[in-house]
């Protein structure tokens, strides 16, 4: 029942060779009020992609990503997991951290365990195995208010990522998070990727995290909410300082940026 | 040149690190004093009282059937503990019932109120009432309903004490972190285990806020409603020794028996405040210590 973390996994199949795993076709989300929040979003997800949603707020990203995570139902379109939904299939990470106070690093990182009965000496080296990997193994025993900003985001990325599920989702986990700190989790974030061989969907407004951390980009434009267009990006993993710093990069960048132009209607709004 | 300018900064340097030592040591002796302080000062006006009531007592010769001085009222205490520990314990036991079933009823009522809403539509008037109505004007009817007089002084002790643990439960109850009912949500979480792993963690903080406040009220209930059996009551509290001894003018019992009730309040807001402090001192923020 708990495989080992699944370690130097084969490098993540090429895109356009992955199998599916879900997939999302003409789904629709008006709320009541009559405000559309997601219009016809069609996308599909496949195993190892790491995909970006990004758009300016408004444009239903973390509408779309509560649709998967199925703390909302589509009100018309279909939401369809290969092979059927079963109990290991999502792990999420939230804008906050979400830790319960009152339990220890280990204890929170043990919960998707504990919801499912399993007893924490069953899963005691599964849990301190990813606390070493997000590299908080001597903090097991702390409590979340001991830990900075950063910190607790690296114990809820553990706590999602420790069973391994189908697919990670992530609503803009390092927004709250200072540039540096920032840059070092998505340089973790993506060696834990490499290493699980998981599968992400990421919501940022940020263009120059999207671009360091995805293989495809989803632009999202609002009123309604939608995908206008969809970039690749095909520069190889392990991706670190050289390609932050490379010609590349930055090429990937001002794509993404001037799609994100005209999502945004080619100027940007007024008011906003 | 160069050792002519550096001289002033290493001089400034040499200057500042015993400066702010000073400074240091001024903070940590403030600490300090702030510390014994703590303690010594209400001792200390606490017994400057005792003193100006003794003197009070004797400068105008009141007798002591009017007002007993502090020796006298220990003195009674001493003599009359055959009489006032008996009673003492039966007050207590009556309390510490009392405060038991309302932490049952209140934070059984409460789960029962965050599980349905129906629940809570239904019975929540109804809890209202019991708390508004006040006590003293209930309590008759109960000692005529309820033949068994222990169990009559339980319930009106029961009916002060219950509502602030039900309604600082329930708030509890309902105040959890919106993510994390999603998170249970996503994980499949049952109902049970949501109550077990998130509701129940959530809501202690406040159901120990709601102990704190039913302890106190626990006491008041349980003399009140002794006070109001009156002296055809089961006849053994602290209540009932008070209501005797004024009848025959025993002032000194009197006082002796009301220092026995402010101490038990005391002692219960002390323990309650103990238990607060221990299971949350690990990790919420009322309890922690700051740097």
């Amino acid at each position: 029942m708990n495989a080992p973390l699944r370690q130097n996994q084969p490098q993540t199949a090429p895109l356009g060779q992955r199998t599916k795993v879900l997939s999302l076709v003409d789904v629709d989300k008006a709320f009541s009020g009559g405000v559309v929040a997601l219009k016809r979003l069609t996308m599909t997800v496949n195993a190892g992609d790491f995909i970006s949603l990004l758009g300016p707020s408004g444009c239903g990203k973390s509408t779309a990503l509560r649709l998967i995570a199925g703390l909302m139902r589509p009100t018309s379109g279909r939401i369809a997991w290969e092979g059927g939904q079963g109990r290991d299939d999502l792990g999420v990470v939230f804008q906050e951290p979400t830790l319960m106070p009152w339990a220890t690093v280990a204890q929170n990182v043990w919960l998707p365990y504990r919801l499912r009965g399993q007893s924490y000496k069953s899963v005691k080296d599964r849990v301190e195995e990813i606390l070493s990997l997000v590299g908080l193994e001597r903090f097991a025993k702390s409590y979340p208010r001991e830990l900075s900003g950063g910190m607790k985001m690296r114990v809820s990325i553990a706590r999602a990522l420790v069973t391994a599920p189908r697919l990670i989702l992530m609503d803009e986990p390092f927004a709250a998070l200072d540039e540096i700190t920032r840059q070092k989790l998505n340089d973790d974030l993506l060696a834990l990727k490499a290493r699980m061989g998981s599968t992400v969907i990421f919501v940022t407004h940020s263009v120059f995290e999207s671009v360091f951390l995805s293989d495809r980009i989803l632009i999202m434009a609002p009123r309604p909410g939608r995908v206008l267009t969809e970039i690749t990006v095909d520069a190889p993993y392990p991706r670190g300082l050289d390609y932050r710093t490379s010609a590349d990069y930055a090429a990937k960048a001002r794509e993404t940026s001037e799609a994100l132009m005209t999502a945004m209607g080619g100027v940007l709004m007024e008011g906003e | 040149m160069m050792a002519a300018t550096d001289a002033p900064g290493m001089a400034a340097a040499k200057s500042d690190a015993p400066q702010l030592d000073a400074e240091e040591e001024i903070h940590a002796r403030a600490k300090r004093i702030e510390a014994v302080a703590k303690w010594l000062l209400p001792a200390l006006v606490l017994a400057l009282a005792i003193f100006a009531w003794d003197r009070a007592v004797v400068i105008n010769a009141i007798p002591h059937y009017i007002l007993p001085g502090p020796g006298l009222v220990v003195q009674t205490l001493v003599q009359d503990w055959p009489i006032l520990f008996p009673a003492l314990l039966v007050t207590l036991k009556i309390t510490l019932m009392a405060l038991g079933v309302a932490v049952l009823g209140g934070v059984g009522l409460s789960v029962l109120f965050t599980q349905s809403r129906f629940a809570e539509m239904c019975f929540f008037p109804f809890a209202v009432i019991l708390q508004v109505t006040p006590i003293v004007s209930v309590a008759p009817l109960i000692f005529i309903y309820v033949s068994s007089k222990l169990a009559a002084l339980l319930l009106c002790a029961w009916i002060v004490a219950f509502f602030p643990i039900l309604a600082n439960t329930t708030l509890g109850l309902k105040s959890t972190d919106h993510n994390l009912r999603d998170l249970m949500t996503i994980y499949k979480a049952s109902r049970w285990q949501r109550l077990r792993f998130l509701q129940a963690p959530s809501a202690l903080p406040y159901f120990l806020g709601g102990l704190r406040i039913a302890g106190g009220l626990a006491l008041i209930g349980s003399v009140v409603a002794e006070y109001v059996a009156g002296t055809g009551g089961i006849g053994s509290g602290l209540a009932f020794r008070i209501l005797e001894a004024g009848y025959r003018l025993n002032i000194p019992r009197m006082y002796a028996a009301l220092l026995l009730i402010a101490a038990t309040g005391v002692v219960i807001f002390l323990a309650t405040t103990t238990l607060n402090h221990l299971l949350l001192r690990k990790w919420h923020e009322s309890a922690v210590k700051r740097e």
